[in-house]
């Protein structure tokens, strides 16, 4: 097995895993967490795909996409981040001081 | 000509700039001015676009001279043409409609919203190239779900499981998109297909992208996200995500199949998809019947009518040329009038929301009396969403039936008709509820009886402007239906580039 198949394969279950406790997960935070190690893992592919035709020579367009998509992921983990404030914030009101903590 | 394609992007893109700044820091009425004449503009080029597209074939653009695969290149057939003015034509009423109170907007971030919106989906539809495709897509969601944020507390943790599903549908689809490119070399939508063999990588390519495009699109078993966010929105934003966005995603899957898969189209697959919209189609109309909420049903009708479209697939696909082609105007032609409709009955929804303070059928009982001209709307949409003729989705309905027909897929035949008589079920029962005249008259003695306590109490009236834009749409998709002829040549002007 070639060092690009091996990151590949490593690739798929980052994937799998992630999207898998994204959708299992109730936790807010998690499920955003679960997002991104499932964004890494199509990455890691991408990553990897660029030298599968040539190991010295990587294809900088693969490397230009995965730059692309790291920018996009991280403003949306900026969005949920913020969606989730202000959905615990409505239930700290909702539910009291009281039980804040939880 | 072709230089019109990067302004229904970036048009959009300045006015949305503009429109923040005005809400930002005010005077806060230009804002719905500003981003309405924006869209008007935006339905201008548009039409413009179509018109050349309709007269001289393709558009074709490759901006700042860059060579593939870096290059920016932009591209419009009749398709993408077709769905251009649908956007920017269901938007500009959707503003009409908006701008009447700033109480169903959410706000008056919805304008800039609105148009960021606008230039996502006109970006995916002018976007020749298959990474372009994949920022457009989350530059729309993020609009979108932004939108939805809108709906106030109820409606922000929809919005969060939107953003978090369709992000998962974008990587799969960036997935799909890599593969392609390690498969082709290539990232343009057109010229991928060229160099494609078939094989198991584009089979696999095809198999993530479509997934990940069933998400967005809300195919069922995969819809459970879209009823509360279609439904939790602003009265203003349920029209645009119903009608527009889930759009743009069944545009970038017809795109894929019909342009990758060429002469090696996984045709078991698309029976497969075919299958699963079928049950999709009849499933989401059954629970369409159940809800007890006017914006709940509006919202599992559309999960029932994106059962439809994935019929294209095994008839685009599995037929051979002369079916196939009925087949593909029949279903962009019923995918068009779906856009209208469900803009117009979700457009009538929300005015019954607004105008009672809730979209509970129970209250909602004898409204009509008070608000005839949405009752129309909601009756005309209906009508034409179960594709009675001579309405423009029957133009769609009777081309799939004919192309069944035509391929030997007689047993999309049934789906088809029996998913009509329940769109025309679920419609009928609002009708009735909304028509109920008998139980409004003994409403005062049941209130004083104590039955309903808050029934009508807090119904006010909604301004003229609420009023007519639905009905505009909906009337549209009648006169739209005796002059299909148009939108169907429009649809076969790109037929050179779409692969048919």
């Amino acid at each position: 097995m070639s060092r690009a198949e091996l990151f590949i394969i490593v690739g798929v279950a980052l994937f799998v895993f992630g999207a898998a406790r994204m959708l299992l997960t109730g936790d807010l935070i998690r499920r955003v967490v679960a997002l991104n190690v499932a964004g890494a893992g199509v990455f890691l592919i991408l990553m990897s795909l660029a030298t599968v035709r040539d190991a010295s020579e990587p294809d900088p367009v693969l490397h230009a996409l995965v730059l692309t998509g790291i920018v996009i992921t991280v403003s949306i983990t900026g969005f949920a981040l913020a969606l989730i404030r202000r959905i615990e914030r409505t239930e700290i009101v909702r539910s009291g001081p009281r039980e804040s903590d939880g | 000509m072709a230089n019109l394609l990067p302004v229904v992007v970036l048009l959009p893109l300045v006015g949305a700039i503009l429109t923040s700044l005005t809400t930002h820091l005010g005077p806060r009425r230009l804002t719905p001015l500003i981003s309405t004449v924006t869209t008007a503009l935006v339905l201008a080029a548009g039409c413009a676009v179509a018109f050349q597209v309709g007269s001289s074939g393709p558009l074709m653009l490759v901006l700042g001279g860059w060579e593939t695969p870096v290059a920016i290149a932009l591209m419009s057939d009749g398709f993408s043409a077709a769905m251009l003015l649908m956007t920017a034509g269901v938007g500009l009423v959707v503003c009409v409609f908006a701008s009447a109170t700033p109480e169903i907007t959410g706000g008056y971030w919805f304008w800039p919203l609105w148009l960021f919106l606008l230039a996502g989906l006109n970006a995916v539809y002018v976007s020749a190239d298959l990474f372009n495709t994949y920022v457009a897509l989350e530059l729309l969601t993020v609009a979108a779900v932004a939108l939805v944020a809108l709906g106030g507390r109820a409606a922000l943790l929809p919005a969060l499981r939107y953003l978090l599903i369709a992000v998962l549908g974008s990587l799969l689809f960036l997935l799909g998109v890599a593969l392609v490119y390690a498969e082709t070399g290539t990232l343009a939508t057109f010229g991928a297909a060229e160099e494609t063999t078939g094989g198991l990588v584009l089979l696999v390519a095809l198999g993530v992208m479509t997934l990940g495009l069933a998400i967005k699109v809300a195919l069922f078993p995969l819809h459970s996200w879209l009823p509360p966010a279609h439904a939790g929105a602003p009265a203003a934003v349920s029209p645009l995500m119903s009608a527009l966005v889930i759009k743009a995603a069944f545009f970038v899957l017809a795109r894929m199949w019909i342009n990758l898969s060429q002469g090696s189209a996984p045709t078991e697959l698309a029976y497969v998809l075919g299958a699963v919209g079928s049950v999709a189609a009849l499933w989401g109309a059954a629970l369409a019947l159940r809800q007890s909420k006017l914006k709940r049903v509006v919202a599992y009708s559309t999960v029932a009518q994106v059962g439809y479209f994935f019929l294209l697939f095994p008839l685009v696909i599995a037929g051979d040329g002369a079916a196939s082609a009925l087949a593909w105007e029949g279903a962009l032609v019923f995918l068009f009038a779906h856009g209208l409709a469900k803009a117009a009955m979700f457009m009538a929804a929300g005015s019954f929301a607004h105008a009672h303070g809730t979209d509970e059928l129970e209250q909602l009982r004898g409204a009509a009396a008070r608000m005839p001209v949405a009752s129309m709307s909601m009756a005309i949409a209906g009508v034409s969403l179960a594709g009675l003729p001579p309405t423009l989705a029957f133009v769609g309905k009777w081309q799939l039936l004919h192309a069944s027909i035509e391929s030997g897929q007689w047993w999309w035949i049934p789906v088809l008709l029996i998913g009509g008589l329940l769109t025309f079920a679920y419609t009928a029962r609002v009708l009735r509820i909304l028509l109920d005249t008998e139980d409004a008259d003994d409403q005062q003695a049941k209130v004083e009886q104590g039955k309903f306590t808050t029934v009508r109490t807090d119904y006010h009236p909604i301004p003229q402007r609420m009023q007519y834009p639905a009905l505009l749409l909906a009337v549209l998709t009648i006169v739209l239906g005796l002059r299909s002829i148009d939108l169907t040549e429009l649809l076969q002007a790109g037929a050179a580039m779409g692969g048919l």
